[in-house]
């Protein structure tokens, strides 16, 4: 990992001294262990805090919505599918941004890792597919492959699908089935998926930091929010709850790219990928299509092709 | 919706042109036999408030 650290911190100097850029979005070390930060330099001697390795989860298209600077930024696999989905939905403009490219193995799931442990996680480093935890001053040593985000399992796109510059050759791609969780739950009736949902959501305590830490959720003000009229009550009520849940995964429905920003958001680690999950696998198998992968072809949702599949209109 | 244990006979598409009267007709005897078949939905009700 520290080739890529010199390899984004050499690039991101060069940007920014030589005024290409305003600003580089990238990760530095957060305050406590696998909770890699968001940061945005704009001083070619501050491009010695970013960092890589396998903590930064979160999607930095994020922080792009609306912005009107130049800006270099740095995007592993989601992270550009995510840029491209930006570009395409106007949110920002292709020249406004240098892409710097980070072929990924995937980042660490900090729920699982957490549990894993009776007592505080002190610090966590990482060898190749190694990962070390020191819990209590004793160090433990896990294969990454075991702990890595259920997204990042699954995922087929590693390698940015777009960019400028490239931090590393690229990795090969992963040949996985991808849903196979979305199968079991369609294989269900519908009493035992009503109550799947209802047990998956019954921690939800409405904090939205899934539909915050989303770069799709940029609406200013969120259907949650709005009060005339109110879409959905505001409390608690598994009706409410569910209603947010699953008109948000309508909403990023033909856009979701599966980077897992939302899950790796929750704070008591409820997997709401599953909702996002079932659209972005219709996307595929109606549609053909994967979102963010190219700036040339518009989403099935704003297009109209007669050969779309509508088996389900009578 | 069906994802979500929504059951299926409970939700229908149609596409009906304003001329098409015998047809829509027809679709909504169909969905309100199908609907009266499943009896009243018990999900996305709010029961009364909880009160602590
Ligand atoms: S849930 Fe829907 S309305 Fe809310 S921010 Fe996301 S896309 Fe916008
Ligand atoms: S982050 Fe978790 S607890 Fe917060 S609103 Fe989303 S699902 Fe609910």
């Amino acid at each position: 990992m520290s080739e890529y650290n010199d390899k984004i911190r050499e690039i991101s100097q060069r940007l920014l001294k030589e005024c290409q850029v305003d600003m580089v979005i990238g990760f530095r070390k957060g305050s406590m262990p696998m909770m890699n930060e968001p940061c945005f330099i704009k001083n070619a001697k501050d491009a010695a805090q970013l960092v890589w390795d396998s903590n930064c989860g979160i999607n930095l298209a994020n922080y792009l919505t609306n912005r009107t600077e130049k800006i270099g930024i740095i995007a592993k696999g989601c992270d550009s599918r995510n840029i491209v989905t930006h570009i395409i939905e106007n949110k920002i403009s292709r020249e406004q941004l240098v892409i710097i490219g980070v072929p990924c193995q995937g980042m660490i799931d900090k729920h699982k890792t957490t549990s894993m442990f009776a007592g505080d996680i002190q610090d966590v480093t990482e060898d190749g597919g190694k990962i070390k935890i020191t819990v209590n001053g004793q160090v433990n040593e896990l294969d990454k492959a075991d702990v890595l985000q259920k997204n990042c399992a699954v995922c087929t796109h590693r390698n940015p699908v777009i960019y400028d510059e490239m931090v590393a050759d690229p990795v090969e791609e992963q040949n996985v089935d991808r849903y196979e969780d979305v199968r079991q739950i369609e294989a269900m009736n519908p009493e035992e998926k009503w109550n799947y949902f209802e047990e998956l959501l019954s921690p939800c305590i409405r904090c939205y930091a899934c539909k915050n830490a989303c770069p799709l959720c940029y609406c200013p003000t969120c259907f949650v929010d709005e009060s005339k009229p109110q879409w959905v009550g505001k409390g608690q009520d598994p009706t409410d709850v569910r209603t947010f849940h699953f008109l948000r995964a309508f909403h990023c429905g033909g856009r979701c790219t599966d980077c897992g920003a939302c899950e790796r958001a929750c704070p008591v680690g409820i997997n709401m990928r599953v909702f996002t999950k079932k659209l972005e696998k219709d996307s595929f198998e109606q549609f053909g299509w994967e979102a963010g992968l190219t700036l040339d072809e518009r989403p099935p949702l704003d297009t109209y092709r007669p050969d779309d599949p509508d088996e389900f209109i009578k | 919706m069906e994802h979500m244990g929504i059951e299926p006979d409970r939700i229908h598409y149609s596409w009906i042109s304003s001329a098409e009267s015998t047809k829509f007709v027809e679709v909504v005897k169909e969905v309100t036999e199908k609907v009266k078949a499943l009896g009243p939905n018990q999900h996305f009700a709010k029961h009364e408030a909880k009160v602590a």
